[in-house]
């Protein structure tokens, strides 16, 4: 029992932030048909933007917050320098814009920062809580106490502010939002400011636990995406059930089956799922007009 | 004569006559060497492009087949004592099997889904060779014995650039066949719309399968070649990263278009050669030019070039 919650809680950790992952992608996705292959490197500015300025003697609140301002400027530049200047192109070409953006920033990251691998001190203490006799780490808490508040702030800022209400009627129909006097693309920069934030936060949350590098960013894109495609990519809730559900895959294959097959347990059910539902689980069966 | 330049083979014979052509201009083995390697990245694009521009089916699990291939010429030779030249004809027809098995299931998804599909299915492959070290060397990789054909040892820049050469032709000529085909014509279909394709009594599932199958096989003889031009096989030819290469070079080159598939890997390989005068900027140019390339030619690059010549001309 003890090893099963031990294995849950690094689960739900890891889980967590592939949620927060799968959410930027959820949310650029739906204001513009974009897949953010970037997505990735927005936590790992997070991460490594906060372990250089708190190194440089910058307070560690004070060093997360410019994190996060780095992140959000970042995030707009890529919007309005690469992305709104190719609209119109297919999807496809628009997947690999931002995946050359995602190997621009880490060779930019790789140049002003470094290339090795970096820490941040936990920000409550590294004593573990002891429960049900499976050690559960304070930063771990932090995290998921962050990324359940990230959730319930970006449905607040969805469902009950006038700019979340534009993503979504954007998400739902770009032309009829126009119509009723939306800014669509204002809408879709908005877009990719707050996903460049969601990651940033994740990035800096996570960093005490799993360290932060010029390349991390990859890795987490690509778990982040399978996440959010197997909640059904568009659907906000999906994403934060697809990432709990890869990162708990993950941490109960590594320790009851084999830590070097852990990505094949978590990538054999998300095959799996697809195939018995094929747009994901929270999929409504989609039309196409002919 | 002008059907003929119209037509999909006059490609075709240009790029024979390129290929024929090309060792002259080139002044030393390091330029030949580089040549070879295009050669082979451009079979595999060549491949990708009648799954992903003429079908329109997004595969981001194309290194899994590859790397199939190339480990097939290492394990076969060193483990089961094949000759090098039937391991390689086997990797291609483990892999065009392996497509053919997981296939259907496979492309009933759609877009996105299929994408994230094919990229489960090639870290699959790439784990399997990273982690059954018994077989394949594990993460450091395994050596890849050369190929010996009627007695003749096949090593060296100048043997693999035609080795490379002459296959792409082939490949480049089987692949102007098949889109010249009623396959070709019911790829295009689909790939305008699924829906209006199958309303129309095309076998949709069939011929999604047929690409997928081919450009598998293209790529599993291409990762057969570089292994053996290597002499080494590493996981990392079968991982991710290569995945997004392959589907990059065929963008940025032009979807939908052979050439542009061999300029795209042209760019590709060039790129980081050319790019290394930057040493520490490097990555940072190789990401601006895909952005700019994308922006200014969204077609990539010899159909977007095409179209604007046509244009100035009328």
């Amino acid at each position: 029992m003890a090893e099963f919650l031990q294995f849950a809680f690094s689960g739900l950790t890891v889980g967590a932030i592939y949620a927060l992952v799968a959410l930027g992608f959820t949310l650029i996705y739906n204001a513009s048909g974009v897949i953010n292959f970037a997505q990735g490197e927005f936590v790992m500015l997070g991460g490594m933007v906060t372990v250089f300025t708190h190194a440089a003697g910058v307070p560690l609140p004070l060093a997360a917050l410019i994190a996060l301002v780095v992140a959000i400027i970042v995030g707009l530049a890529l919007y309005r320098l690469a992305i709104e200047p190719a609209r119109g192109a297919s999807p496809v070409t628009l997947i690999i814009i931002t995946i050359g953006a995602s190997i621009l920033l880490r060779g930019g990251a790789s140049l002003t920062f470094d290339k090795s691998f970096h820490s941040l001190p936990p920000f409550a203490g590294s004593k573990p809580l002891m429960i049900g006799g499976a050690a559960l780490l304070p930063q771990s808490l932090i995290v998921l106490a962050g990324a359940g508040a990230i959730v319930i702030a970006l449905w607040y800022f969805l469902t009950r502010t006038l700019s979340g209400k534009a993503i979504l009627a954007t998400a739902a129909n770009r032309l009829a939002a126009r119509l009723v006097g939306i800014n669509t693309n204002a809408v879709v920069g908005l877009s990719f400011g707050v996903s460049a934030a969601i990651g940033a936060l994740g990035g800096i949350l996570m960093t005490p636990i799993t360290l932060t590098s010029y390349d991390s960013g990859t890795l987490l894109a690509l778990k982040g995406f399978a996440a959010a495609m197997l909640g059904s990519m568009g659907n906000p809730l999906g994403a934060v059930v697809g990432g709990l559900t890869v990162g708990l895959l993950e941490a109960f294959s590594a320790g009851y089956i084999s830590s070097s097959y852990k990505d094949a347990v978590a990538f054999l059910v998300i095959l799996g799922v697809l195939f018995l539902m094929p747009q994901g689980l929270f999929g409504r069966g989609g039309m196409e007009r002919v | 004569m002008r059907r003929f330049l119209e037509g999909p083979y006059a490609g075709v014979l240009a790029l024979a006559i390129l290929v024929a052509v090309l060792p002259l201009a080139l002044p030393s083995l390091f330029y030949l060497r580089i040549a070879a390697l295009i050669g082979i990245f451009a079979l595999v694009v060549v491949g990708l492009n009648l799954l992903i521009g003429y079908a329109g089916q997004v595969s981001l699990g194309h290194a899994g087949f590859f790397g199939v291939g190339a480990y097939a010429v290492a394990i076969g030779p060193t483990y089961l004592g094949l000759p090098a030249w039937l391991a390689l004809i086997a990797g291609a027809a483990i892999a065009g099997l392996i497509a053919f098995l997981v296939g259907r299931p496979i492309l009933r998804l759609r877009g996105h889904y299929l994408a994230v599909a094919t990229l489960g299915m090639g870290l699959l492959f790439a784990m399997v060779f990273a982690n059954e070290s018994a077989w394949t060397g594990g993460p450091d990789g395994m050596p890849v014995p050369h190929l010996d054909l009627f007695g003749f040892r096949m090593s060296g820049a100048r043997t693999w650039y035609w080795i490379s050469g002459v296959s792409l032709v082939i490949g480049a000529w089987v692949a102007a066949n098949v889109i010249a085909s009623p396959t070709g014509r019911a790829l295009r279909a689909i790939h305008d719309s699924e829906t209006a394709a199958q309303v129309l009594g095309i076998d949709v599932a069939r011929y999604k399968l047929i690409a997928f199958v081919l450009s598998a096989v293209y790529a599993a003889v291409a990762g057969a070649y570089l292994a053996m031009f290597d002499g080494l096989v590493t996981p990392e030819t079968a991982g991710f990263l290569r995945s997004i290469e392959f589907v990059t070079m065929a963008v940025l080159g032009g979807l939908g278009s052979t050439f542009g598939g061999i300029v795209g890997a042209a760019l590709l390989v060039l790129l980081p050669q050319v790019l290394t005068v930057f040493q520490d900027y490097e990555h940072i140019a190789l990401g601006l030019i895909m952005i700019v390339v994308m922006i200014f030619l969204p077609a990539g690059i010899v159909p977007s070039l095409a179209g604007l010549l046509r244009w100035r001309r009328s």
